[in-house]
């Protein structure tokens, strides 16, 4: 069977613009949750991971301007510069030409350009940029790709989801390469939303501690080359080695009650990528802070065996990036592997989770060879990735 | 090579319904989506009352889910995890994402509610079919301005001979105000309902080809 190897990747948060500036912040232990007051997202002050707005219209206008003067007059929201930045750093550091027919662009994302919604009558984009396929469309048009995006929008597992569906296309032959991104926004629809939930923690997130009170929200994007190509890669190899996901089948909103369907999800990539529980190095968890979810996912640590290996969860450093979270997290965690390093789990410092779970609680060198990266979402999904070093 | 075959298909369409070939004649006229989907549900007399709950995108995919899936006894033949389900559409969540809109646009009539809130995710709509009819397999929800069989054939295809999976739910479910089209049918592996001596000639083969053919509805 082909292997899947990652050829380039870039991350995209308040925490900066590409993977080494990121990586770079989780080893100061630097937090890019921040309290924020702005009318314009929420009525009150909250803890939220904003990306430099300032500092991506001039990297954006940088970028065109070098190198592709023919898009100076074209306007682009602010998700679709996150991607076109995001997707330019990885094809730039990737070694492969990705124009051809060997390459798909998968896109992720849960709500795209929603800021958009009711700005209709300012007439700065056409309505039509709020379909996601129109978004796709345009970040194709732009990198002149030979094939219409794929976009996956799976709630909180969408930028996991993403990158499984590109790793299968790989493994089965159906393109050579794939370009993977992920991206949602900050807007005041996302924030209303799970404030009316009483989702959001008053206070930076803290997964898995015992006074987690609530989710943090963050925005960004990344992006992974997923290539076959396995002579481009240089240094360590590193894999998508099994990926799979499930349903709870028991509550739209609210994660399982025995976390026995997210550990069925991380038995079918382990079993995939042909390795055991024991095996696994570090998990990057889905840890979004909420009581329950925190909750679930150490009974389905425990329920797959895995009480022993390392887990973080990157959101106490930039949030809960939606249907980013999933790619981001990826990226962080290949970042851990590469420089063979376990990054604190910010926020923690005292479990509060009903089953015994390894939560890191500074930053470690270790050996990561065999890695999980977990995530969950509304709509009662899950998934798990593994991620390989060769 | 495994094949793959479609064992039960539904469209509905603009006040059309279409099961497994068979059109269910509907001689009342509806004027929103709303009322044709209540009329629906009751005439198929299904009671679930959290159908009431669910937003228009969702109650749509759900009925046409109920309407296939009651023509084939899934449940006594396969585990909740070897289901899965894949579903596409055009518009995601827009419908409601306008709806809620409307509940924050206005700083004095400012009024966001969680219950719709949810629905602005479009995978909502697989978590109800999930919820429903206790699938726990693979799940994947995936955005295309149109229809596009050959994607959805090439997924179902992948995890179905890896294994991931042994039945898929999978189709087309897109509603946009007012105007709404959902194709859902149900896909097996040959190999295994000749295992249960099932008489597999009335099935087609999962291809772009049949699934576009019987989104619409030239029949099997």
């Amino acid at each position: 069977m082909t292997g899947v190897y990652i050829a380039s990747d870039n991350i995209i948060t308040s925490l900066g613009f590409t993977t080494t500036e990121t990586i770079d912040k989780f080893r100061r232990h630097s937090i890019g949750l921040q309290m924020i007051s702005d009318p314009a997202l929420s009525p009150v002050r909250l803890p939220l991971s904003c990306v430099d707005t300032l500092l991506l219209e001039e990297k954006f206008r940088s970028l065109v301007s070098s190198f592709y003067p023919e898009f100076l007059n074209t306007a682009f929201t602010r998700m679709e510069k996150m991607f076109i930045l995001s997707i330019q750093d990885s094809i730039h550091n990737s070694g492969l030409n990705l124009k051809g027919e060997e390459t798909i662009l998968i896109m992720s994302t849960t709500k795209g350009n929603i800021d958009l919604i009711g700005e209709e009558k300012k007439n700065l984009f056409d309505p039509k940029r709020l379909f996601l396929w129109e978004m796709a469309r345009v970040i194709q048009d732009f990198f002149r790709l030979y094939h219409s995006p794929i976009v996956v929008s799976n709630a909180c597992i969408s930028g996991s989801l993403a990158i499984g569906i590109g790793a299968r296309f790989i493994r089965s032959g159906k393109f050579r390469n794939a370009i993977v991104t992920g991206g949602d926004i900050l807007s005041k629809f996302v924030i209303s939303g799970f404030q009316s939930f009483q989702a959001l923690s008053p206070e930076p997130c803290k997964p898995f501690d015992i006074s987690r009170n609530g989710l943090s929200l963050g925005e960004g994007c990344a992006t992974m080359v997923l290539t076959a190509d396995e002579t481009i890669i240089s240094g360590d190899k590193i894999t998508v080695a099994g990926f799979a996901t499930s349903n709870d089948a028991n509550h739209i909103s609210g994660p399982s009650r025995t976390g026995e369907e997210l550990a069925f999800a991380i038995g079918q990539s382990l079993s995939e990528a042909g390795i055991q529980a024991s095996d696994i190095d570090f998990i990057s968890a889905h840890g979004t802070a909420t009581v329950f979810n925190d909750e679930m996912e150490s009974r389905a640590l425990t329920l797959a065996k895995l009480n022993d290996s390392p887990v973080n969860s990157f959101k106490g450093y930039i949030g809960h990036t939606l249907g980013a979270a999933g790619i981001i997290e990826s990226v962080a965690t290949i970042q851990s592997m590469n420089s063979n390093m376990l990054f604190k789990s910010a926020g923690f410092s005292e479990s509060g989770v009903p089953e015994k779970i390894r939560v890191v609680e500074a930053n470690n060198p270790a050996n990561l060879i065999y890695c999980l990266k977990t995530a969950s979402g509304f709509g009662g999904c899950n998934s798990s990735l593994v991620f390989i070093k060769q | 090579m495994q094949n793959h075959l479609i064992t039960g298909w539904g469209v509905i369409r603009q006040n059309t319904v279409i099961v497994d070939g068979q059109v269910k004649e509907i001689h009342e006229k509806f004027i929103t989506f709303a009322e044709f989907i209540k009329f629906l549900y009751k005439k198929e007399q299904v009671g679930y009352p959290k159908f009431y709950k669910m937003d228009n995108l969702s109650k749509l995919g759900f009925l046409t889910a109920e309407l296939v899936l009651k023509n084939r006894d899934l449940k006594n033949n396969y585990r909740s995890e070897e289901i899965g389900v894949v579903i596409a559409n055009s518009s995601s969540s827009l419908d409601t994402d306008f709806e809620y809109f409307e509940t924050i646009k206005d700083k004095n009539n400012y009024y966001p509610s969680p219950s719709v809130f949810v629905y602005t995710l479009s995978n909502i709509l697989i978590g109800e079919i999930c919820i429903r009819n206790q699938l726990k397999g693979e799940n994947a929800f995936l955005v295309s301005e149109y229809f596009d069989p050959g994607l959805i054939t090439s997924i179902v295809d992948d995890l179905m001979r890896n294994n991931r999976i042994q039945v898929c739910i999978c189709g087309w479910v897109e509603l946009f105000r007012e105007k709404y089209e959902s194709f859902i049918c149900i896909v097996e592996k040959e190999e295994r309902l000749k295992h249960n001596n099932e008489n597999t000639l009335n099935y087609c083969l999962l291809t772009k080809e049949n699934l576009s053919r019987l989104c619409l509805n030239n029949g099997i």
